[in-house]
């Protein structure tokens, strides 16, 4: 599983009322979510999204609240993976699953720079960025690739879970 | 092998025994959802076409976002789980006159050595307890509603050590931000936070909810209290059963120490727009406030109450103050003990059972360029309101202090 894009840098503790305000928490579409996505730092985050870019951050990505939205709203708005220092436990599973790539990699934020073009082997971790620099971060396996290669914990639980 | 209460409860949960780093299925004796999450939980079930309950009876639903519904759509999210709770039968359910859910489970369900999962953050409250109790996001709470199963990557242990008496105005969430000034908010990342009190009454239950509370705040995977005596009288007091507990055995190993005199804190607070920056409430005295929030899962508990009340009495608040109990029984109880009466007097809108301001949700919704002070649980830009709003996080002393004098106070002015 290799997905690629431009990148979008941000620091550490980008926390879930960033990611998502609580105000928008009372539906679910994606595309609705998406418009609101990085909205108290970045208004305009999902017109710079939406050619399909990897986020690259720092520390705790995602902590806070437990509202899946954060993970809807960023892929909706055209994140293809997240590549960060390390990510809060909750948020990191509601990428998963919703199917948006998480990948963890110490000094994230110091290897990449805004703009570059990377491209992540989700299962190994490696990233090549811009074409020359190789990095290796923390892919996934295990269950969580396996429900994210489903495309998220609904499909995985109908796969095992045949009914009577 | 001797064990932590980490290891035990989710060896138990798993059914074999598991360490730090394993990844396993485990069972789960409760899982939670409100009203805000709850709607999309049943969301993700109906999509998945699998609308069953493992165990009615360890299902648990309150409502406390919306509650009660500021808008049309919250009163039709409402509308939506009353429907699923009657078609379901579902006995454990909450409606806006109840409280908050994580101080439901707390009062009547959680029990030592339980797995507690719930479809909010702040489910790491009822670790207050030792439970093992973490939140999840709606497609996993889903889940765990159909099949009584979550799974997790056992966390590393990190043991912490309460001794003393905390001072007058001191409180539990001087305790949580003393943790998260000294090691920062990604220091506890996969790790379990196991608290020893070598005192047990000195440090009792209320104040144990609110750094359980905190725990998500710490980016903890869980943050429970070594069951003692103090957590048997408190379930005893509140449901008539002594529970069996679960403890850590002797000479376990945590991958770190750190020890906390609770005599030797000072009222601490919060500054915008991060849980970790924490300083002495000395540091900031004086900044003008707009309005105080006196609540939530965090800090709404009967001795938020008393603290607030022994300021307020005979004064009146400077700034508006909100003051929300986080349940019914504690409000009655806070109505009964004259602290209620006290606040309203002081000129607090007073209410219970709700989240609504701590999320900026409904009930003093935080304006452009506004300072609040908060007993809640974060302060992250925007999170009661504005991007533009300024909020710090402190104990109910301070709370109450800067209600009355209309800026950042400390409550040690307060004899």
């Amino acid at each position: 599983m290799i997905v690629e894009g431009k990148v979008l840098k941000f620091g550490d503790k980008i926390d879930t009322d960033i990611i998502i305000p609580a105000r928008y928490l009372k539906y679910t579409d994606p595309q609705y979510l998406a418009q609101h996505a990085m909205e108290p730092i970045d208004p305009e985050f999902y017109k710079k999204a939406s050619a399909g870019v990897i986020l690259v951050a720092g520390k705790v990505f995602g902590m806070g609240s437990s509202r899946e939205q954060a993970a809807i709203a960023l892929k909706a708005a055209g994140v293809k993976a997240i590549i960060a220092e390390s990510f809060a436990r909750i948020f990191f599973r509601n990428a998963i699953n919703n199917g948006l790539p998480v990948i963890t990699l110490p000094n994230a934020t110091k290897e990449i720079n805004e703009g570059d073009f990377v491209k992540v082997n989700v299962e190994t971790g490696e990233i090549i960025v811009n074409n020359t620099k190789v990095l290796k971060g923390k892919g996934i396996t295990g269950m969580p690739l396996e429900i994210l290669k489903m495309g998220g914990i609904m499909n995985y639980l109908k796969s095992i879970n045949q009914p009577n | 092998m001797p064990q932590t209460l980490t290891e035990k409860i989710l060896s138990k949960a798993a059914g074999r025994e598991v360490t730090p780093g394993d990844v396993t299925e485990i069972k789960v004796d409760i899982v939670a959802f409100h009203d805000l999450t709850g709607y999309h939980v049943i969301e993700v079930m109906e999509k998945a076409g699998m609308m069953k309950i493992f165990d009615k009876s360890k299902l648990v639903i309150a409502f406390d976002h919306l509650a009660p519904p500021p808008d049309v759509r919250s009163a039709e999210i409402q509308d939506q789980i009353r429907a699923f709770v009657k078609k379901m039968s579902v006995p454990n359910f909450h409606d806006i006159n109840v409280g908050i859910l994580h101080q439901l489970l707390l009062e009547k369900y959680a029990n030592p050595g339980y797995v507690i999962v719930a479809a909010d953050s702040h489910t790491t409250t009822s670790g207050a307890v030792g439970a093992f109790a973490q939140g999840l996001g709606a497609s996993d709470i889903a889940a765990a509603v159909i099949t009584g199963k979550t799974w997790v990557m056992v966390p590393q242990p990190f043991k912490i050590v309460l001794e003393g008496k905390p001072g007058k105005w001191i409180n539990g969430k001087d305790v949580a931000l003393k943790i998260l000034g000294d090691f920062k908010a990604d220091y506890f990342n996969g790790m379990s936070i196991e608290v020893y009190v070598k005192e047990p009454s000195a440090f009792p239950m209320d104040f144990r909810a609110t750094v359980s509370n905190m725990g998500i705040e710490m980016n903890a995977d869980a943050l429970m209290f070594v069951p003692d005596s103090e957590t048997v009288n408190y379930i005893k007091a509140n449901r008539g059963y002594e529970p069996p507990l679960v403890t850590p055995d002797h000479g376990v190993k945590y991958v770190d120490e750190y020890t906390i005199d609770l005599s030797k804190l000072e009222p601490l607070v919060a500054a915008p727009h991060s849980v970790d920056n924490v300083k002495g409430v000395s540091e900031v005295e004086g900044i003008e406030v707009d309005q105080v929030y006196i609540g939530s899962c965090t800090n709404g508990r009967l001795s938020d109450f008393e603290m607030a009340a022994k300021i307020m009495k005979g004064r009146k608040v400077k700034t508006r103050c909100i003051a929300i109990p986080a349940s019914y029984e504690l409000f009655k109880k806070a109505m009964e003990l004259g602290y209620i009466e006290t606040l309203v007097q002081a000129g607090c809108v007073v209410t219970y059972g709700t989240c609504g301001p701590c999320l900026g949700g409904h009930f003093g919704v935080a304006g452009p360029n506004e300072v609040i002070v908060s007993t809640s649980s974060r302060n992250f830009k925007g999170r009661m309101g504005s991007a533009d709003s300024k909020v710090y996080l402190s104990g109910p002393a301070v709370a109450a202090a800067t209600a009355v004098e209309g800026k950042i106070t400390d409550p040690r002015r307060f004899p």
